[in-house]
């Protein structure tokens, strides 16, 4: 009887919305650049939200710093990413791949910290974030900002739709550049380094070069990500780039399936699907007292649901590593 | 079940609209906490615009409603501290409150006898203080290390980085609050009423021993139930390392959910003043912590040293072909190694929360600290990683002198980037095959 | 045909010197030792590819290789022995620059390459094979050797995003890729992943990927060991076909019936030290000392990897 309160057709609205949405489009893009680090090079990048940051942040300081156009914003955003890229991989990409993930997992944290530390706070904001750079970029948006787009009840602001229609766009062009890129020499290469460095240098490839190349692509894109959510909600806010999203980006991947193009796309739609709905009919619950308050509040929804999706990687990382739809034996993660 | 998250969950709950502000209380010389009236709180975010100020009432308590989740610098005006009172950190006057959804935000001042002194050193480079940010630094490293060499153990033994080590440290802390304040029956709720240690808290001197035996147990189940049955599948260690991250991600948001966000204090010995040793201040709890971790580390150097088990966990770390085939029971020794990470990180925790305070997220703050020590003595050599903690903690402290408080723990990391350009395999690590 | 002509005429004038005398029944007794102190610099060769000049490694107490003089000829066939941890693979990787020596140097075409890297060296045409094999395996047989070819334009990332540029090079190059396999009897699987080949077929592939590079110097670190004897004839034929194709090979081997099947000169370490070296044929009226010295049983160092 209970269960009959809940607005099951809201749950079911917003999963869709989130599912094809910015949070989705956001999520792919950043697991796209994830792809081609962990599934195409095999680099351990325990860091990835920490180019999102740089992406974000790069964009957003252009207009509120510098007063660049959105054109210069976006180039700078993906100057941060790479710079990134640079001073994580140049220490460590000539060592084991440990020393990539402590060295990924922790930079990201620094920047996090830095960009809400009152030391900086004259330029970041601080803890609050970034606001006021998105008049340049809503100038181009070509939908009415008033109005609604979608299909029959799943229906997205202007604005909102605009953010979503690039973020697509642009994961779609980052699909195809990484298609191109590992149907040719070049992606045999980096696929070698991933299966083997030595047998790679042995064949006289410059192991270290391409597996920078790689972290900087994959920073890039990760970077662009940044810029998508920041388009989408107009602030960059430190506390949305915390550790534990780096490995919201790993399930994304591990769902869709290591190594294969259209995975990250397939894995952010499942990803948000599955995480709205649990998170709505929780939420629903709650509010419908059918879990009690003393055991948890709405607040607390968000809390169960990093749970969740760190109890959902272990077990991915176990039983399916191929991800959902993947057979073992096309499996690029070698698990064994 | 229902009712260990009961009790588990209820210190955490708050009221449905947030405030900010700060309790203030002192120890007076019968060991009471007695609340402090009458000292001038602000409240400001973090840009300075201000929220709120008032004086502290007579449970000593000051705060304000904000307009929601954020985060809230609350400022403390020393100078209307009563007379003998003052701020244990005399550069802490400000500090910065998360504040998250139906949480309430409270500053935490700790507040010792003694006179307030004259604002001479603040920012400058005295003997005085550079002895005092080595002692600090010492003590920092002590707990980094104690936490470390388990770490680095399992690293040496099985290869394994593991991530999830940040989380056992924490909840090291965490089980021995909940010792510290409820007994047993804060895990097992029927207990409650039953007579100390099972139904009521317990002295924290006990707490902390409980809480080295559930790290120790912790430990021990890792690696019974998750790690070895993934070894035994032949699951590669990045795979294994990624579940190691998926656990981490779990246990820290449970600790969020069950211990929520706010900064706690054991119940027991939070707020002591300190003693003057030379030039140097120490409360009697940080001396105590710092001689009892290094009676410990010098324990598992001998443990390591001399004893029949420590030469086997150097044999596998050293080699573990070798080891195998010279009859060693490798998966015996690793487990004794998870066990033994599993103690020494709770025990850790106990600590660096005696010294700071508790929050669910320290462990993993003090993982990439732990990291850095690690790299910087050596992946995967105990020694090592007990050197490069002590120069970590000594180096983050030291740093005050010359960046801003809050940009201390950032200087370690950086630092651990250089050390990989310069000596990758660390101070004293073995010269590997680096590409 | 000109590649064996130079080696015989290369071994008259080695048998010629008087200072030298192959002796090459090796067990490490004192007189031994003293022996060893006494030949420190090893045979001059008319025309070596390489030339090691006093190499160390050592690893924490150990000395893993401390060769004071070795020359490897050019054109011909050396082969590596020694018994198991004799310093060997260690020696490979020195040379190839996979692991950095304590002191000493290596030249190559009279060229010091101490400071060049792995992948530099490759180029330049120094090429090896693994002990273990490095199959990728993730990668179809034919893209294995594709790999191997070298001065790829599409192997630079902006290029490769063009692919008129390098669709008629990558045609070239899967020709010769097609005829290699052809020879190496691998063709039939060119399409499937290299995983799925057997650890004999694996190591036919990886020499047949080095040889897409067409090297200068093939180094192949125990090239048949843990392949069925069937394709370890035929791999025999295709090593012993690359000096006449101008290549020089070195190749660590522990049955000695290989050994003296195909190779030209023989090379003998132990402890880290390069204790004799000289004509195949003089190791062949040794035998019984050798065999003593090796151990009949210990053809195989590592029992090697597993069936596919
Ligand atoms: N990375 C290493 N670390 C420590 N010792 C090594 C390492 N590589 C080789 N060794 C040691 O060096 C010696 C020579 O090994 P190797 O070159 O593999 O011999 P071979 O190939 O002739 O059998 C052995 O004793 C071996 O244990
Ligand atoms: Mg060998």
């Amino acid at each position: 009887m209970a269960l009959a309160a809940i607005d099951w057709g809201f749950i079911l609205i917003q999963t869709v919305e989130t599912s094809l949405g910015l949070e989705a489009a956001v999520y792919a893009l950043a697991a796209v650049g994830l792809n081609v680090h962990f599934g195409y090079a095999g680099l351990l990048n325990f860091g990835q939200v920490g180019f999102v940051a740089m992406g974000a942040y790069g964009m957003g300081l252009s207009v509120t710093l510098w007063s660049l156009n959105p054109f210069l914003a976006l180039l700078v955003g993906m100057g941060f990413a790479t710079v990134f890229a640079l001073i994580l991989g140049v220490p460590t990409l000539r060592l084991r791949g440990d020393y990539l993930a402590i060295v990924t997992i922790a930079a990201a944290e620094i920047v996090r910290l830095l960009a809400r530390s009152t030391t900086l706070g004259e330029i970041t904001r601080g803890a609050e974030g970034l606001h006021g750079f998105i008049g340049p970029f809503r100038e181009l948006n070509p939908f009415d900002p008033g109005a609604e787009y979608g299909i029959g009840p799943v229906q997205f602001p202007g604005n909102q739709f605009f953010a979503i229609v690039v973020g697509w766009a642009v994961t779609a062009v980052a699909l195809v550049v990484i298609w191109q890129l590992m149907r040719s020499p070049w992606g045999r290469v980096v696929k070698a380094i991933r299966e083997d460095e030595d047998a790679a240098r042995a064949l006289g490839k410059n192991a270290y070069w391409y597996k920078l190349q790689a972290l900087i692509l994959g920073g890039v894109i990760g970077g662009l990500a940044g810029m998508v959510q920041a388009l989408g909600k107009a602030t960059i806010q430190p506390d949305s780039f915390v550790p534990a999203y780096t490995f919201f980006f790993w399930t994304v991947l591990i769902l869709g399936g290591v190594g294969r193009i259209w995975s990250p796309v397939v894995g952010a739609m499942i990803f948000w699907a599955m995480l709205t709905f649990f998170q709505g009919t929780l939420t629903a619950m709650v509010n419908e007292g059918l879990i009690p308050t003393a055991l948890m509040d709405t607040s607390q929804v968000s809390q169960i649901r990093f749970m969740l999706v760190g109890v959902g990687l272990a077990l991915l990382m176990v039983f399916r590593p191929q991800g959902i739809f993947g057979s073992r034996e096309e499996m690029i993660l070698d698990v064994r | 079940m229902a009712g260990v998250m009961l009790l588990m969950a209820a210190p955490a709950i708050g009221q449905s609209s947030e405030t900010v502000g700060t309790r203030l209380r002192h120890q007076n010389e019968d060991g009471e906490r007695v609340p402090v009236e009458g000292v001038v709180i602000s409240v400001t975010t973090t840009d300075g615009s201000e929220v709120g100020e008032g004086a502290t009432d007579s449970e000593g308590v000051f705060s304000v409603p904000v307009s929601g989740p954020g985060v809230y610098l609350v400022t403390i005006d020393v100078n209307t501290l009563p007379a003998g009172i003052r701020l244990r950190e005399p550069d802490r006057t400000t500090v910065e409150v998360e504040v998250l959804e139906s949480r309430d935000g409270r500053a935490i001042f700790s507040l010792i006898s003694g006179d307030a002194e004259p604002m001479e050193e603040s920012g400058g480079v005295s003997v005085r203080r550079v002895a005092q940010l080595t002692t600090e630094g010492v003590k920092l490293g002590l707990f980094l290390g104690m936490a470390a060499i388990g770490l680095s153990l399992v690293f040496g033994t099985t290869g394994l980085v593991n991530f999830a080590h940040g989380e056992m440290v924490t909840w090291g802390m965490l089980s021995a609050y909940f010792f510290n304040y409820f007994g047993l029956a804060g895990v097992f709720g029927f207990m409650a009423g039953w007579w100390p240690p099972l139904g009521e808290g317990v002295n924290l001197i006990f707490a902390a021993i409980l809480a080295v035996i559930v790290g120790g147990a912790t430990g021990y189940l890792m690696d019974r139930w998750v790690l070895r049955p993934l070894r035994t599948r032949g699951v590669s260690l990045i795979a294994q390392m990624v579940v190691t991250i998926g656990l981490s991600i779990l246990a820290r948001y449970m600790f969020l959910f069950v211990f929520g966000g706010n900064l706690r204090f054991f119940r027991d010995y939070s707020a002591q003043s300190a003693l003057q040793i030379w030039i140097i201040e120490i409360t009697p709890k940080d001396l105590i912590t710092v001689i009892l971790s290094v009676l410990i580390l010098i324990g598992v150097g001998f443990f390591l040293q001399r004893t029949q088990t420590g030469k086997a966990m150097r044999a596998v770390a050293d080699n573990r072909d070798l080891a195998e085939s010279s009859g060693i029971n490798v998966q015996r020794v690793i487990r004794i190694v998870w066990i033994g990470a599993g103690a020494l990180a709770g025990l850790g925790g106990v600590f660096i929360g005696l010294a700071e305070q508790l929050s669910w997220l320290i462990g993993f703050r003090m993982l990439l600290l732990i990291f850095a020590g690690v790299v910087l003595g050596g992946l995967g050599t105990a020694y090592g990683a007990l050197l490069g903690c002590l120069l970590v903690g000594i180096g983050i402290q030291l740093s005050t002198l010359f960046i801003p408080v809050e940009l201390k723990n950032i200087g370690a990391l950086v630092v651990l980037a250089l050390v990989l350009v310069v000596r990758p395999q660390g101070i004293l690590g073995r010269r590997e095959r680096f590409g | 045909m000109s590649g064996s002509n130079l080696a015989s005429r290369l071994w008259d004038r080695i048998r010629r010197r008087d200072d030298f005398e192959p002796d090459l029944g090796w067990v490490l007794d004192d007189s031994r030792r003293k022996w060893m102190a006494e030949h420190t610099s090893g045979v001059t060769k008319p025309d070596p590819a390489l030339v090691i000049k006093n190499l160390r490694r050592t690893f924490g107490g150990l000395t893993a290789v401390d060769v004071d003089h070795l020359e490897i000829q050019r054109g011909v066939i050396t082969a590596l022995i020694g018994p198991n941890g004799a310093g060997k693979t260690t020696l490979f990787n020195l040379l190839t620059g996979f692991d950095r020596p304590d002191s000493g140097s290596v030249l190559f075409d009279g060229r010091d390459i101490e400071r060049m890297r792995s992948h530099v060296r490759a180029r330049k045409g120094l090429v090896r094979t693994f002990q273990l094999t490095k199959a990728l395996t993730k990668l179809s047989v034919l893209e294995n050797m594709k790999l191997g070819a070298k001065g790829q334009v599409g192997e630079g990332f902006a290029r490769s995003l063009v692919p008129p540029l390098w669709r008629v090079q990558e045609r070239a190059i899967e020709k010769r890729a097609m005829e290699l396999l052809e020879r190496f009897s691998l063709a039939h699987m060119a399409s499937e992943y290299a995983g799925t080949l057997s650890g004999g077929q694996r190591k036919l592939l990886e020499m047949a990927r080095a040889l897409m590079s067409r090297p200068a110097v093939v180094m192949l670190d125990e090239p048949v060991a843990g392949v069925n004897p069937a394709l370890t004839q035929s791999l025999l034929e295709h090593v012993r076909e690359l000096p006449i194709e101008g290549m020089t090979v070195i190749f660590v081997e522990h049955d000695m019936d290989v050994v003296w099947d195909i190779s030209d000169w023989v090379v003998v370490m132990a402890e880290g030290r390069v204790i004799a070296e000289g004509l195949a044929e003089d190791i062949g009226k040794n035998r019984a000392v050798i065999d003593a010295y090796l151990g009949s049983g210990q053809g195989i160092e590592n029992p090697e990897e597993e069936a596919p």
